[in-house]
């Protein structure tokens, strides 16, 4: 540990284990001893140490899941649904965890489901993670044959059943109302909130929680170590570790589990045992703090910790963990382009800002990046922006019923902030002024 | 009814008791119609509406919304290339660019010998191996132009039969019981041993090598 940017791992222990994903694997690491403790505890003081933990929810939004579990309404039945949907773009802890880890996810799920005291727990896998699904599926079995799941669990008086339930490939089932539209059996169109906050009105009209997978994974470690533990990691409102998933021009992309607040996006890129630096020593240009919905950084902010609400002080947000690093080759217009193109081709279509804007604001990225725009398109862009959500300021003024629509601004708007001559220079040149980018290996037609 | 096979008919029975609303099987339902045609056919459709009483417009509208569903038929394999953001990165068109030449298709074509359905994909969650590809949603993660006509290769002459099952088929492994929360108020004996429609022959997971593990492998080994 001589780089000590890597902190005890807390929900990726069995990462690289032989056969992580089994049963015997899980039990021979301390399996299931989260959920076998808390059903020693009454299911209030469960929920009181995932509150004392103070996990933030660990899907996007960073909401308080304690608190969230405790704003079910008092109604009969109470629903579990575990959104692994994963698919905001240069996102992919949860696909890691799921691959790797199914049982810590079903263990964490079991006891969630306990303290909320749920009728069904529902697991919400992403359609195209096809070895995710077989995997969790595979472990669920075992679970059931171990007594884990089901009736009467470890010979206690809490019964559950857990169920698999694929997607089919579309991003805004992400969103936690879409979610369960779409578990309903129907279009994934996000609700409106209020009244449909799912711990009010959620699957089937009954309350319900929806978290995220990461986060539920944490929770057979706040058991088994009491919450303490995990609390004693991190800063402020940012406690425990947080998988981070760094992608782009590092030389090594990949998962990272780093204690909250105790480390920098320097240190993410740069460290040798983490990020490792830019690819081919070139410079750092921008880089994406917390998936495509974020407003982006340059290299003055490299020195913001990773936490919630510092990365929100720099005036971006923290959201799925995800960071794309972006080098001095990189086309910043190309960049804005396919995250605008990205949320034209998801937009459910319900609301007219994110639908019509989110098709204007592709066409008109395209064609100044084909050189084909002019100079006031850049304002217009703003305008079409300012009018999907109003200020283009962060966080977002919201028109639309869910956060998709305002998630288009912030690539284009900080783009143009940032890099209004490369922007300008696409249209005096009428072309892209910027090499492709590069396959890693030799590119085939070069 | 009679388009979808006893098998699946008995799976889609299994499917939509797990649910308090029969709707919620749709989907399931819907990947299983897949499974079995290769694609959404108007048959499989209708079936399934029958099953879970709703109308084919009810199916084919909910149907419609989901990228993975496709109501034409495709190719034996369905190329998926993500050229989202960190793909790109990584010179994804590029190599979306070099494999439609390779296969003579476009993005959204099928080749003349129906073998491969090319499609541009957006983020496939793989990005620690960008660029990446999924074929039939088996992930190959690391890509380049060279690995791509190996890949090919392999697949034309069904060398991967194991790694990639044909289109259509998600979840390999079956649910080995049905509900069994609701035995306890009856003081019932623990699940196991009681299934209600065994697992017929699940695939043994856990020796199977899959690219997309390998790939998985390579984002473990770098979490340490």
């Amino acid at each position: 540990m001589t780089t000590s940017k890597l902190g005890p791992r807390v929900v990726t222990s069995r990462f690289g284990r032989p056969e992580s994903w089994t049963l015997e694997s899980y039990l021979e690491s301390g399996g299931y001893q989260g959920l076998r403790k808390a059903l020693t505890m009454a299911p209030e003081e469960v929920h009181k140490a995932t509150s004392d933990s103070s996990i933030l929810g660990r899907g996007g939004a960073g909401f308080d899941a304690g608190r969230k579990w405790g704003m079910l309404r008092k109604a009969e039945p109470v629903y579990l649904v575990v959104n692994g949907d994963e698919s905001e773009p240069a996102t992919f802890k949860d696909h890691a965890l799921i691959e790797a880890d199914p049982h810590q996810l079903i263990e964490g799920a079991l006891i969630c489901a306990y303290a909320i005291r749920a009728a069904r727990v529902f697991l919400f896998i992403r359609g195209e993670m096809a070895l995710g699904l077989e995997r969790v599926q595979a472990a669920l079995n075992e679970a059931y044959e171990y007594g884990a799941v089901g009736a009467r669990i470890f010979g206690s008086d809490f019964s559950v059943d857990v169920v698999v339930h694929p997607g089919a490939g579309a991003y805004i089932c992400g969103e936690e109302t879409a979610l369960l539209e779409s578990l309903e059996g129907k279009r994934g169109y996000p609700r409106i909130k209020p009244p449909y906050y799912p711990a009010a009105i959620g699957l089937y009209g009954a309350p319900t929680v929806v978290n995220n997978v990461e986060t539920l994974s944490n929770l057979p470690f706040i058991m088994r170590n009491g919450p303490e533990a995990f609390y004693s990691l991190g800063n402020g409102r940012s406690r425990g570790t947080k998988v981070m998933a760094l992608s782009g021009h590092v030389r090594r992309p990949g998962n990272y589990e780093l204690v909250f607040a105790d480390v920098t996006f320097r240190d993410l890129i740069y460290d040798p045992a983490l990020g490792g630096g830019i690819r081919e020593d070139r410079e750092l240009k921008a880089f994406i703090p917390g998936g495509v919905s974020a407003p982006w950084f340059g290299p003055e902010q490299l020195d913001v910790p990773l936490a919630n609400e510092k990365i929100a002080e720099a005036g971006s947000m923290a959201g799925s963990g995800a960071v794309t690093v972006m080098d001095e080759t990189t086309c910043p217009v190309r960049a804005a382009w396919r995250i605008s193109r990205f949320f034209h081709r998801e937009s459910c279509g319900q609301c007219t800002p994110c639908r019509e804007g989110s098709g204007w604001v592709d066409k008109i990225m395209r064609r100044i990046e084909d050189g084909y725009g002019r100079q006031e398109d850049l304002e217009l862009l703003l305008d079409i922006c300012d009018n999907i959500a109003p200020g283009v300021t962060w966080p977002p003024a919201q028109t639309t019923i869910c956060v998709l629509g305002p998630s288009i601004p912030s690539s284009v708007a900080w783009s143009i902030r940032m890099f209004r001559d490369d922007f300008l220079e696409h249209v005096r040149q009428g072309g892209c002024p910027f090499p492709p980018d590069r396959l890693a290996a030799s590119l085939a037609h070069a | 009814m009679a388009h979808l096979g006893e098998d699946v008919l008995e799976r889609a029975r299994a499917l939509v008791s797990l649910y308090p609303e029969k709707r919620s099987a749709l989907i399931p339902l819907l990947h299983l119609v897949q499974e079995q045609d290769g694609y959404l056919s108007a048959e499989g459709m209708e079936e399934v509406a029958e099953l879970l009483d709703l109308t084919p417009a009810e199916v084919r509208g909910t149907a419609s919304f989901y990228e993975m569903f496709h109501l034409e038929p495709v190719g034996r394999y369905l190329v998926a290339v993500c050229t989202n953001i960190a793909c790109m990165l990584a010179g994804a068109y590029e190599l979306m660019e070099y494999i439609g030449h390779s296969l003579g298709a476009r993005p959204g074509e099928t080749t003349e010998d129906k073998m491969f359905t090319l499609e541009e994909a957006e983020c496939l969650a793989l990005c620690g191996n960008a660029p990446c590809l999924a074929v039939n949603w088996r992930y190959f993660g690391d890509m380049t132009p060279e690995r791509w006509d190996g890949l090919a290769q392999d697949l034309r002459e069904g060398r991967l039969a194991d790694e990639v099952p044909p289109h259509g088929t998600l979840c390999r492994v079956r649910r080995s019981v049905g509900l069994m929360a609701g035995a306890a108020e009856g003081a019932a004996p623990p699940p196991a041993g009681k299934a209600p429609s065994p697992p017929p022959a699940a695939p043994d997971l856990t020796n199977r090598r899959s690219t997309s593990a390998a790939a998985s492998t390579v984002m473990e080994a770098q979490v340490q």
